[in-house]
């Protein structure tokens, strides 16, 4: 399994860290929409929703569509997967762990060969 | 879950059975270097600590069988987590075997953990097991780990996982 990148993970967090942001993401889990209709449960602009929009794509967490005129967004869902596999914390967790202790054996054997 | 894996660099996590979650890994050192690195305070603070940024604070075992360790870690984020137990069985440099529980109850009950230490050639191989009293324990400890409380981040995204889940 792919380890995901540090900086990915960052702009995926900073990404989910606006509840409207969250929003959005829920609205295209069940299916793709345009900015208007992505726009249409907030009091927010259409410039606001946009700048919204940035984030999430920049964050691979969205997709346009082809539609020139349209432009739908759907929701790519790998980072979010990467994401939660990340949080396996648990291997995670074992594996910073294990590789600091590769760290300390070493010193450990140098140690002991003088 | 049956038996899913997750393999990085030479680390290989497994759930053997419901309740059960191993881990193996090698170590290019002899078995005695690595059983001390698992059981002195001084050496165990320089590498279990979780996430860079995290600490073993507190670090204070009695060797033997029924006697008891606490730990106490900081997380990058400020807080602290502690695990103790009592340790069942000892043989240097090979086995360990203690119960341990988290006063922060990441999962439910107690878990016995089980450090197995085989040398061959210089290289040592670790075999570590954690039982837990049920599936649901397990399942817990598997999935919030020990970074529950390290950014509030990741609990925002958990909830955001739920929700697109159940959408």
């Amino acid at each position: 399994m792919e380890e995901m990148p540090a900086d990915q993970l960052d702009a995926t967090f900073a990404a989910l860290a606006d509840p409207t942001r969250r929003a959005i993401l829920a609205r295209l889990a069940k299916g793709e929409a345009s900015v208007v209709e992505l726009a249409e449960p907030f009091t927010m602009s259409q410039p606001a929703i946009s700048k919204h929009l940035k984030v999430l794509e920049r964050a691979g967490l969205i997709s346009q569509g082809r539609d020139a005129q349209r432009r739908p967004r759907r929701l790519e869902a790998r980072p979010l997967r990467d994401a939660t596999e990340w949080l396996g914390t648990y291997r995670r967790f074992w594996a910073e762990n294990f590789q600091r202790l590769d760290g300390l054996l070493d010193e450990l054997k140098q140690g002991e060969a003088k | 879950m049956t038996s899913s894996q997750t393999n990085s660099d030479n680390l290989r996590v497994t759930t053997p059975n419901e309740r059960e979650v191993a881990m193996t890994r090698v170590f290019d050192a002899p078995r005695h270097q690595v059983f001390d690195a698992f059981t002195k305070p001084e050496l165990l603070k320089r590498w279990f600590y979780g996430p860079d940024g995290g600490s073993l604070d507190v670090c204070e075992i009695d060797l033997r069988v029924g006697g008891a360790y606490r730990y106490v870690w900081g997380t990058p984020g400020g807080e602290q987590m502690t695990a103790r137990g009592v340790f069942r069985e000892i043989v240097p440099p090979e086995l360990i075997v203690n119960t341990e529980s988290f006063e922060e109850s990441w999962y439910p009950g107690e878990a016995l953990i089980t450090v197995r230490l085989v040398e061959a050639g210089g290289t040592t191989t670790l075999t570590t097991t954690a039982r837990y009293e049920s599936q649901e324990a397990r399942d817990t400890a598997l999935r919030s780990g020990m970074e529950h409380g390290v950014r509030a981040g990741y609990d925002r995204l958990a909830r955001i996982l739920a929700t697109l889940e159940a959408s």
